[in-house]
């Protein structure tokens, strides 16, 4: 609950639309409290840009708790900003310090165009899920939930991948804008689980196919992924996927 | 079989590929080692080698396969990864990559020029002195590998070009090698920083076993 | 109950507005009964929808722990929590698909918490006395969602069911009294379009963020429901407002979102503030004989675990009276050292750990040094548009699902109901009771060729036209703010008619000044959060009315709804079951005119009608 507030200097990419060019503007954010989270810094400036007369950055954002997966910002060159394991809108100003220069970017990839200024469309994702992201399960017909015990080791490893909450970090951050990661974390939640299991030669051919269309570059393992992701998904569930399609790639007569 | 030209089907060649030019590698240097027994040790290997006659060619076609996919892939993986991201970062910081990591076309095409180099220098004989007395140097009747391979490297350009394309392999083979358990989908999190260390250590022992060879011709403890 | 013969469903198009637990798992589901649906959700993806926000659990009367639940005794704890101001059969039938609803989301992949031997297991929540929550570590709502949302994506592959994303429904367009389509914004061109269907259902969610400050998302608006509201439905209700009680409080005006925390914090937490009002001494420094554990000595049995509303309800007392903590005095003390020293720090880092973090990260203290403080802030909303027992509203045609309608939890929701509701809603209401509506009517009958349409579409214009062109001095921001903040310190955790009569003339003044001083920039053909704040803003000073007059119509205290003149002895909510056990529901009747009440009379047949106690 600090008194002191700070000013700050930032470079934000604006862009009208997807087809506009884009270029880095300058701007002031004047009064800002350390404890103001930076989505809420973003706020105070755009009441002050609007105010002089300018257009105010269009930035995602939604539940402002971490966890819908809508907020996307590249700050100083990490998706998500400098701190571990969140996502921009739970880092706090608190994080710089006065006189700072903050450059923010939208995440950066051909399959996520740029709708507007900071705003991307992550539909490239949706459409990896339409490809096989689930059971095919019909409601009404399902047995207990009992009726398959999960061993507490094997849900959590399911859990741990499940976690992931689509924002696509993982993208912005890998040097080749792959989207493994993700793909990864979604084949692993339902393959890991017995109601998952058997589709799952289906769903990982399907799933990494949907993948490759999409425009993401292919995974070298550079491991920037987990490292910029909210959530602590790790790059293991890739190998898992990998182990996955080798696992399919015999049962041909299946696709 | 379409899976095999997906992202991770090719990746999956990758990993392959790069595995058995890693135990290509593996017994190129433990050959190599044969020439600190001196000339009887590298020339009999040699003649070993040429004894194995069809299966010889079998060996290098196979290579030759191996080779230009593991190159075709990486280049294609890597125009396609340069396409994904048209607009590149004003900033972008890397947090855990490693050097190694994001050079690997860079050391995969020198790589590849170099082995160009080294197949016509010591397969192909180009640019050897003495070629002809040679031939029959070793026992009457085979090719004195020693004695081109010591004055070979009594050129300082020639020590030059194979110390820094060692150095490269280091790189290379560095990220590769944990590169190829991870895709082979035999990593987890707790064994892939035992795998970087391992890759690192496997690159370091390949890369000096290959310099050592030049570097002590050079200094004289290897000679003629 | 007439049905649709299976090959004929595919004649029929229902709009489905929202894609959460409700939306999402009623699209999928009517999808797989093979009609076509079309799903709106403002977010870029359906999987965003603030149902994943919700961290504690679900219920289901599974008895899996064998400590003697029962769907009777769910029931009998979702009335009894709601106060006594639910439906008895919309509150059955839930308790009833709750166990299904469980048996659904694990066959879709949802990892629910289990132990070793690999089965499900339970935690408790408040307002119930036997472990019935099924979890997901702190993300139960996420992975909910995520469940609905793949078997959207499965109907997506399968082509009964197109998203369009980043749409907001900004008319409900009704032809001959039947809802029929919708006008809404594409929010990244601005374009304005129109879809028809044969039915348009709502699962648009809460409308607490008329008090501008709430654990809703930012997004989260009334809008949707109103537009549904001045075509012709009724809203039911609206004064039933949940106001959590662990939340991280406000630190400056520049507070845009309140973050909640569980309240299972309260299970180790002890709530205090000094004793002398004004002392600003920080937490550790003040002794323990001026501390005042007021919910301890105030309520000896139940102590710091009293429900929501009575733990909201005090803290305001506390805040009001100058004894409350931290900068802005909007606070109270949950302190964890008598824990600590009792079970040590281990044991409650175990318990609590990942809240101790997200305290950490937002508020940059050590909670385990020093009490955390916490205040109430809006959460959730009871109180929704009326629906009858098949879901479907005043308006022939249009059905609700989840928080945006009225129907099962009273005047106050229980922990870990949320979900339930949503998801019964959504898989195992909506597909059978939209069925005999569509039986009675003609598929494709309308389509967007109607005058209907082109008249809405032309209206919505208009509205966005005169949003634009006021060119005044304040944000959409600033208004919001101004009417959150009329809205909490007068419709808020205690209500009088005093305050009530106050925000009544106080909101059609800011209503007023909106409409003269606005200032919305950018233009309307393409993405422009300005305006999209503008509408919303716009709707929630227009509700805020009807929300105000639910208030002062209910002269007694039930759930969420406390008014100040209707309390016990012990300053607790007094109900009237004599004048007030009944459903209000409003009838919109024009700009500046009274809202038209109309009664649904509730009738207990199973249940006794008892005063709640928790002392």
């Amino acid at each position: 609950m600090s008194e002191k507030t700070m000013n700050l200097t930032l470079y934000v990419w604006r862009q009208a639309n997807a087809k506009a060019p884009g270029k880095m503007e300058r701007y002031e954010a004047k009064g800002i409290s350390p404890d103001m989270s930076f989505l809420e810094m973003l706020d105070v400036t755009n009441e002050q840009l609007i105010k002089q007369g300018i257009e105010p950055i269009v930035f995602d954002h939604d539940c402002r708790e971490g966890i819908c997966g809508m907020c996307s910002q590249v700050i100083n060159g990490v998706p998500h900003g400098p701190e571990e394991l969140v996502t921009v809108c739970q880092l706090h100003m608190r994080r710089f310090n006065d006189g700072d220069t903050i450059f923010i970017e939208p995440w950066r990839s051909k399959a996520f165009p740029i709708e507007k200024d900071l705003m991307v469309d992550r539909g490239a994702f949706d459409r990896i899920m339409q490809a096989y992201g689930y059971t095919s399960i019909t409601c009404g017909g399902a047995p207990d939930a009992n009726d398959h015990p999960i061993p507490k080791w094997q849900l959590d490893r399911a859990m741990d991948a499940a976690e992931c909450i689509g924002c696509g970090a993982c993208v912005a951050a890998c040097p080749n804008a792959s989207g493994m990661l993700f793909t990864a974390a979604k084949v692993a939640h339902l393959n890991m689980l017995p109601q998952g299991k058997p589709e799952g030669a289906r769903r990982v051919k399907a799933m990494i196919a949907a993948h490759d269309l999409e425009g993401f570059g292919n995974c070298t393992n550079h491991y920037e992924c987990e490292a910029a992701c909210p959530k602590g998904v790790k790059t293991a569930f890739i190998s898992y996927l990998n182990k996955e399609l080798i696992k399919a790639l015999p049962k041909g007569a299946q696709d | 079989m379409s899976m095999l030209k997906s992202s991770v089907g090719r990746k999956l060649t990758m990993a392959v590929t790069g595995a058995i030019l890693v135990l290509f590698i593996l017994g190129h240097v433990l050959g190599n080692m044969s020439i600190f027994v001196g000339p009887e040790g590298i020339n009999a290997y040699a003649v070993h080698l040429r004894d194995l006659g069809p299966l010889l060619w079998v060996v290098r076609l196979v290579m030759l396969v191996v080779f230009v996919l593991h190159v075709w892939f990486g280049i294609q993986l890597t125009l396609e990864n340069r396409a994904a991201r048209p607009v590149d970062y004003q900033q972008k910081k890397n947090l855990v990559t490693t050097f190694a990591a994001k050079t690997m076309i860079v050391s995969g095409l020198v790589l590849l020029a170099f082995v160009i180099y080294h197949v016509l220098h010591f397969t192909l004989h180009v640019g050897v002195d003495n070629v002809d007395q040679l031939a029959k140097a070793y026992m009457g009747e085979h090719f004195d590998v020693y004695t081109m391979v010591v004055t070979g490297f009594g050129k300082a350009i020639n020590v030059l070009v194979y110390v820094a394309a060692m150095i490269l392999l280091f790189f290379h083979v560095s990220h590769g090698f944990q590169s190829f358990l991870q895709t082979l989908g035999l990593s987890n999190e707790c064994v892939q920083p035992k795998y970087q260390a391992v890759g690192k250590f496997l690159a370091l022992v390949v890369s000096i076993g290959f310099i050592s060879i030049p570097v002590l011709i050079m200094v004289g403890i290897v000679k003629l | 109950m007439k049905l649709v013969n299976p090959a004929n469903k595919r004649k029929y198009k229902i709009l489905m507005v929202g894609t959460g637990l409700g939306g999402g798992a009623g699209a999928a589901t009517l999808g797989e009964l093979g009609y076509n649906v079309e799903c709106f959700c403002y977010q870029d993806s359906a999987r965003r929808a603030h149902s994943i926000a919700a961290q504690g659990g679900i219920n289901a009367a599974k008895a899996y722990p064998n400590d003697g639940d029962s769907i009777r005794r769910l029931f009998y704890d979702t009335i009894k929590g709601g106060d006594f101001r639910a439906r008895e059969a919309d509150v059955w039938r839930l308790s009833q698909v709750s166990n299904n609803i469980i048996d659904q989301c694990v066959a879709q992949g949802v990892p629910f918490a289990r132990d070793y031997a690999g089965y499900l297991v339970n935690r408790s929540f408040g307002g119930a006395q036997v472990s019935r929550t099924f979890y997901a570590r702190g993300q139960t709502g996420q992975q909910l969602l995520i469940g609905a949302y793949q078997s959207l994506s499965r109907q997506v592959k399968a082509g009964k069911v197109k998203i369009h994303n980043r749409r907001e429904m900004l008319d409900l367009v009704v032809v001959d009294g039947h809802a029929k389509g919708i006008t809404c914004r594409n929010l990244i061109t601005g374009e304005i379009e129109s879809h028809w269907g044969d039915a348009v259902v709502l699962a648009t969610g809460g409308y607490v963020n008329v008090f501008y400050l709430s654990t809703n998302a930012m997004g989260s608006s009334v809008t949707a429901n109103w537009k549904a509201a001045k075509k012709g439905a009724f809203f039911a209700n609206p004064c039933y407002t949940q106001i959590h009680p662990t939340c991280i409080p406000v630190t400056g005006d520049h507070q845009s979102k309140l973050t909640l925390m569980s309240e299972s914090l309260r299970n180790d937490g002890r709530v205090w503030v000094p004793k002398k009002a004004g002392d600003k001494r920080p937490a550790n420094e003040i002794p323990e004989d001026e501390r005042d554990y007021y919910l301890e000595t105030k309520y000896p049995s139940f102590g710091n675990l009293v429900p929501r509303d009575v733990a909201s309800r005090n803290a305001k007392l506390q805040a009001d009276a100058g004894k409350g903590v931290g900068a802005s005095g909007y606070a109270v003390n949950l302190d964890f050292r008598d824990a600590i020293k009792r079970d040590g720090e281990k044991a409650i880092r175990e318990r609590y750990g990942n809240l101790f973090q997200m305290y950490e990260k937002i508020v940059d203290e050590d909670a385990y040094k020093v009490p955390m403080r916490i205040y109430p802030a809006p959460h959730y909303c009871m109180g929704g548009l009326w629906v009858d027992y098949e879901l479907q509203s005043n308006v022939p045609g249009l059905f609700v699902l989840g928080e945006a309608n009225f129907s099962v939890h009273g005047a106050n929701r229980l922990g870990a109901s949320a979900l339930m509701q949503g998801l019964s809603d959504g898989y195992f209401v909506i597909p059978y009771t939209i069925g005999p509506y569509l039986a009675s009517t003609t598929p494709g009958a309308v389509t967007t060729d109607h005058d209907a349409f082109k008249e809405s579409k032309a209206q919505v214009e208009a509205n966005i036209e005169k949003l634009r062109n006021i060119k005044g001095n304040k944000t959409p921001f600033e208004f919001h703010r101004e009417l959150g903040k009329i809205m909490w310190d007068n419709v808020g955790m205690a209500r009088s008619e005093e305050s009530l009569k106050k925000a009544l003339t106080e909101i059609p003044k800011l209503r007023e000044e909106f409409w003269q001083n606005l200032k919305c920039v950018g233009n309307d053909k393409e993405v422009n959060q300005q305006l999209e704040n503008a509408g919303r803003v716009a709707d929630f000073l227009e509700f805020a009315e009807v929300l105000a007059f639910d208030a002062l119509n209910r002269k007694e205290s039930c759930g969420g709804h406390f008014r100040v003149e209707s309390q016990t002895e012990e300053g607790e909510a007094l109900r009237d079951d004599e004048n007030y056990a009944y459903v209000a529901a409003w009838e919109y009747k024009g700009e500046g005119k009274a809202p038209e009440l109309h009664k649904e009379p509730l009738k207990f047949e199973n249940i006794h009608l008892a005063q709640r106690s928790y002392k």
